[in-house]
């Protein structure tokens, strides 16, 4: 094994638990310094491992036995295959452009060691899940990233919403991770092992097997195992039913919006059944319910898009769109079509993320978009990188989002999965209302006049940082020494006119807007059509959609021209020009048409009252089923009849029976009396 | 080499040196000892590990004395695969306790160290013995000093308690005493090894499991034996209440595999269902009652019987991989409910409260405790990396083997089992200062601090790397499969 296997892990986790446990001890500088340089290695190695597979060397095997039972070994292992190593690559430069940006957005917080320890240990657990070669390792990054989610939506935990934000999410993946156990469960039952390589290897000879679920009923395994896993994805990367927990996330750090629940954590889900393709391949009824699931996801999350007015909430619809996106993708067995927009997504998503951050910084922690306006005259370099990333998620060439999305689309159109038709209708109608928010948004919040004071700005009712009183020692200060800058450009941190943030937040903007460019025409050809995954993608003859899509495949040109005649960019443009004429030409429209809606509007602004029906239907069920089960089952029934019950009927025929015990000898020798008689009668009466 | 009569002695009589020597008027000399004894319990069960042979399923350490020799009774003891890695759990987990009440206990210190130091030695009894009235002796003379502990240095309502502790317990196991003379009878011997391999009519089969059911039922509890538990716990001291989820509730598991599994195999596939009814009852009704708790130990009391639950689960699938996660999750349960109760403790201590609306926002002023108290909740809702992962996965695994309902009930835990510990979590530690006592709260001493770090140090280890923890039990289940699957009839 190639020992640079194990340093792409390791560095982040030995610099996280390093800050973890030394963190305030070591000081800031210090922290941020190991916990970047942890994650820079990984990037680092992750570099010379993608030459080293792109050489050919294609590596699988374990590192340590976590344990045997009987001829069951579960192991730690590694399989690095292009796969593996594309998704290292995007986890590991997103993660260290976030620990760079984080350094400015964090910079008065005074939980900023602890902040960089969690994003490190992050980096670790993701890679840990995209660099397994079996089930275990896999849940276990799964439960990883859940648990360090967690632990950042809650970061700030003094606040209400973000402390029910994270038990939301935790709970809502948990729902997710109870299909993905029981996926892992039939897969040991059935292949007797948790290795994905005999799995694949295995898994045409059970294509027909059935599984018994009683009652006469039976399912075809592959459907079983597929859809049960999948229902695991769909809780991490957030699919309808179990999106809920997105939207809420954004109670967290903006930086960790933009690592976690935007460019990687997300879209484990996706990676996950990209990797089950040998198995997904198998059932026809489980991709069509992907396909599904994807294709509302893509569409009814866009519309909720619309209808947000928290900057963050609005890309946080977004990416709940694109990850629909992907996964339609993954329905059509369009596997590298959806690991290629998983890159690009992955860019412009980080990008579009940190530059909301980076909004919000210069807005004081103001988030809403009503308040702010005209900002790109105050921050040029931000607003450049959104335009960028702006243009890249609408899908406008030559930017990277428009060739993935694109690749999607002409899968989608290609492929005779079930439920097509509707995936089509569906990520057709989504192009138009993606450009329409994405660019709501950037006007809203760069252009026009500014709607904000621009004299001073002490709107505190959204104060991101839990201000814990004593520690305020103007760290603005600080971080302006650490980034080179002059002192004097930050001492208006609570007030004054917005500004460009420092270079800690710039640069990761540019550098995240570079490949959210060129990553699009640069890798198209290599990933889709060059066989670049390899046996790491399996696709079956039936549902080659991509390999139709090759035969048509003349080009990067000749795929730009074809796409500006065709219906996605116009739809794309007119969702542009639509978002322009109503936010920027004539503001008022947007008032009139919500007043217009009524019904509608109050439906989008309340996320098709999915949340409300959870809370009422699991979280006061359960809580409901569990005081009946505690009072009547526990209390009444169990303790109180039978239990206590008991008691009460030996205190109770012990009182009678007291009775005969009076101590008077007149009682004791009547009784004796009657005694003698009864005896005497009954022996006269037998006999 | 007498390594289990020490492991039994040892505590017994560091326990009796404790009374004698220590009073009220100088308890640091008590503590010291009881220390000292405790410690020196837990080195003389280390070489039971160090030189366990894991290549068979034989007993080891093996001594035996004739102690009444007109009904062959046996001072006989000796461990296997099933029972060795309970006996250094339950020395590891007095240390522990002595530890935790060094400052804590100030009424009848002596006392106290003694009664945990002499369970101690009464449970390694237990778990060692080989023959049914020696087993039977230390199964009962246990219930004494918990008694006394939850009777004397309990809560308010302490008497209730422990009665109701003594006589549920004590009830079922009368019935296993009928059994027990029933065997002998049977077999001429007192020998639970003999037992294994005496012929049973499918009748017979049935009533003797019907009366080990009921004694090892409630012990573990299972679901509807289980009320004293919460109760019990309730009132017990910090203390008692991590011997009691840790180890005592062990000893009903222990039961299974040592009796009765293997004396009525027969009479156990036949009920199997039954048995499996009642855990995945336990796993899911359990699981919900545990969530409206307004008391942190009942509610932790609620979660180890909704654990325990996949501990039957895990037996009674009769598979290597089912048999090995239940007693993996026994072994990850002794840890993870003891730092559980420790972590209640801590917070006992300083706010004299047990209701979760007391608090809120300890993070706040409790940042290093709050860490701890994370990283236990976290495994006690079975997040991987910690031990509360591995049995409950492995229990999971097997019973969607076994059939794809169980699996799917079973694996409920998921989300029940996050649902009410770390809702719990969140309203005792996260938020806002609650109130004028948390912001008085004062974080962890040194003493609290390194009794959670060496438990925090168990759990990640046993999660990482559980390998030698099964291969120490995995020829002893394999040999107790393999009984089970020959029929007596």
């Amino acid at each position: 094994m190639n020992p640079l296997y194990l340093v792409v892990p390791l560095a982040p986790l030995a610099a996280s638990v390093i800050v973890g446990l030394f963190g305030p001890r070591l000081g800031r500088t210090l922290s941020h310094t190991l916990c970047i340089l942890g994650v820079a290695v990984a990037l680092v190695a992750s570099i010379m491992i993608f030459r080293d597979v792109q050489a050919g060397h294609v590596f699988n095997g374990d590192v340590y036995t976590w344990m045997t039972s009987g001829t069951l070994k579960l192991a730690v292992g590694f399989l690095i295959d292009p796969l593996t190593v594309t998704m290292m690559i995007v986890v590991t430069f997103v993660s260290l452009m976030v620990h760079v940006y984080t350094i400015g957005y964090m910079a008065d917080d005074p939980g900023y060691t602890r902040f960089f320890s969690y994003i490190s240990l992050f980096t670790f657990s993701m890679l840990m899940l995209v660099m397994s070669n079996n089930f275990l390792q896999l849940f276990f990054g799964w439960e990883a990233v859940g648990l360090v989610s967690y632990l950042l939506i809650g970061f700030w935990y003094t606040r209400p919403t973000a402390i029910y934000a994270n038990l939301k999410a935790f709970l809502v993946n948990r729902v997710g991770d109870f299909g993905f156990v029981l996926g892992i469960g039939l897969v040991l039952a059935y292949f007797g092992t948790l290795h994905y390589a005999p799995v694949f290897a295995h898994a045409e000879s059970l294509k027909d097997t059935a599984l018994n679920l009683g009652g006469g009923h039976a399912a075809l395994l592959m459907s079983a195992i597929c859809i049960c896993l999948f229902i695991g994805a769909m809780g991490k990367s957030a699919q309808v039913p179990l999106h809920v927990w997105l939207p809420d996330s954004m109670e967290g750090p903006t930086p960790i919006s933009a690592l976690i629940h935007a460019a990687t954590m997300v879209t484990a889900g996706i990676f996950m059944v990209a990797r089950m393709s040998p198995l997904f391949e198998l059932s026809d009824a489980a991709l069509s319910f992907v396909t599904v699931i994807g294709a509302t996801t893509a569409l009814f999350m866009a519309f909720l898009g619309i209808v947000q007015n928290d900057i963050k909430r609005v890309v946080a619809y977004s990416t709940l769109s694109q990850l629909g996106y992907m996964t339609v993708a993954l329905g059509v067995s369009a596997y590298s079509a959806a690991i290629f927009h998983l890159m690009t997504h992955a860019f412009f998503k980080a990008l579009l993320f940190l530059g909301a951050g980076s909004v919000i910084i210069a807005m004081h922690h103001e988030q809403d978009l009503r308040k702010m306006g005209g900002l790109r005259k105050y921050m040029p370099i931000t607003y450049i990188t959104a335009v960028i990333g702006s243009l890249a998620l609408a899908g406008i060439p030559p930017f990277a989002g428009f060739f993935s999305k694109d690749a999607i689309i002409e899968a989608v159109s290609m492929s005779h999965i079930g439920g097509h038709g509707y995936a089509y209708f569906a990520v057709m109608c989504g192009v138009f209302v993606t450009a329409f928010y994405s660019f709501r948004m950037l006007f809203l919040a760069f252009h026009g006049t500014p709607r904000f004071d621009t004299a001073g700005h002490a709107d505190h009712a959204h104060d991101d940082h839990a201000h814990a009183a004593a520690d305020h020692s103007d760290p603005v200060t600080e971080l302006a020494t650490q980034a080179g800058t002059e002192p004097d450009a930050h001492d208006d941190h609570h007030g004054g006119p917005p500004h460009e943030s420092p270079w800690v937040v710039t640069v990761p903007l540019i550098l995240l807007a570079i490949p959210s460019i060129f990553t699009g025409w640069a890798y198209i050809e290599p990933m889709l059509f060059g066989n670049f995954f390899g046996n790491a993608i399996v696709v079956h003859e039936s549902h080659a959609v991509i390999g139709e899509m090759k035969e048509e495949w003349h080009g990067v040109v000749p795929f730009i021209v074809h796409g500006l005649a065709s219906v996605p960019f116009w739809l794309a443009i007119s969702g542009i020009v639509a978002a322009w004429y109503c936010y920027l030409v004539n503001p008022a429209l947007p008032a009139r048409i919500k007043a217009g809606a009524g019904k509608l509007y109050t439906l989008l602004d309340n996320a098709y009252y999915i949340d409300k029906l959870y809370v009422y239907l699991f979280a006061d069920g359960a809580r409901k089923l569990g005081r009946i089960a505690s009072t009547v089952g526990d209390r009444t029934i169990i303790d109180g009849i039978v239990v206590n019950g008991t008691a009460k009927v030996v205190g109770w025929a012990s009182q009678l029976l007291r009775h005969l015990q009076t101590g008077y000898v007149y009682h004791y020798a009547f009784t004796m009396i009657i005694g003698v008689f009864a005896l005497l009668t009954w022996w006269v009466v037998r006999f | 080499m007498h390594l289990l009569s020490l492991a039994i002695f040892v505590p017994i009589v560091a326990g009796c040196a404790t009374l004698v020597v220590g009073s009220d008027r100088d308890a640091a000399q008590a503590r010291w000892i009881a220390l000292i004894g405790a410690v020196a319990g837990f080195l003389v069960t280390l070489p039971l590990y160090a030189h366990f042979d894991t290549t068979t399923a034989a007993m080891q350490f093996v001594e035996s004395y004739e102690w009444i020799p007109r009904f062959d009774i046996h001072y006989e003891l000796g461990v296997d695969g099933l029972s060795m890695p309970f006996i250094l759990l339950n020395s590891f987990v007095t240390v522990l306790v002595v530890w935790a009440g060094w400052v804590v206990i100030e009424k009848r210190v002596a006392q106290y160290m003694a009664a945990f130091l002499i369970m101690s030695g009464l449970i390694n009894g237990t778990f060692a013995s080989l023959d049914g009235v020696l087993f039977y002796m230390f199964f009962e003379a246990m219930l004494i000093p918990m008694y006394l502990i939850i009777g004397i240095w309990g809560g308010p309502n302490r008497v209730y308690a422990a009665i109701k502790f003594f006589l549920y317990t004590l009830l079922g196991s009368l019935l296993m005493l009928v059994a027990l003379i029933y065997l002998y009878n049977a077999s001429q011997s007192f020998a639970i090894l003999d037992w294994h391999k005496l012929p049973l009519a499918m009748s017979t089969q049935i009533l003797l499991f019907v009366a080990f059911f009921m004694a090892f039922a409630v012990k573990v509890p299972m679901w509807p034996v289980h009320t004293w538990l919460p109760d019990a716990h309730v009132e017990a001291p910090t203390g008692g209440s991590v011997v009691l989820a840790a180890i005592t509730l062990k000893l009903g598991a222990y039961g299974f595999v040592r009796f009765i599994l293997p004396i009525v195999p027969d009479a156990s596939h036949y009920l199997a269902p039954f048995v499996i009814t009642l855990s995945l009852v336990a796993v899911v009704y359990i699981g919900l009652v545990a969530l409206v708790q307004a008391d942190m130990k009942k509610l932790i009391a609620y979660s180890s019987i909704s654990h325990m639950g996949f501990v039957t689960l895990g037996f009674f699938l009769f598979s290597t991989l089912g048999t090995e996660g239940a007693l993996v999750q026994m072994i990850s349960h002794g840890f993870v409910s003891a730092a559980m109760f420790l972590c209640v403790g801590v917070l006992y201590d300083r706010m004299h409260s047990r209701l979760i609306a007391d608090y809120g926002g300890v993070v706040n002023t409790m940042p290093v405790f709050a860490a701890f108290a994370m990283l236990f909740a976290m495994a006690n809702s079975g997040l991987p990396a910690t031990s509360g992962f591995v049995g409950e996965f492995m229990v999971i695994l097997a019973a969607v083997k076994a059939n794809f309902w169980l699996g799917f009930l079973a694996a409920t835990t998921l989300i029940l089992g996050a649902a009410y510990t770390l809702w719990m979590y969140k309203r005792v530690m996260f938020g806002a200062v609650a109130n004028a006592n948390v912001a008085a709260l004062k974080d962890l001493s040194k003493r609290e601090f390194w009794l959670l770090a060496v438990l925090a140090v168990a759990v990640l280890a046993m999660g990482l790397y559980p390998k030698p923890f099964i291969d120490v039990m995995h020829v002893s289940v394999e040999n107790l499969l393999a009984h089970v699957a020959q029929s007596k009839l």
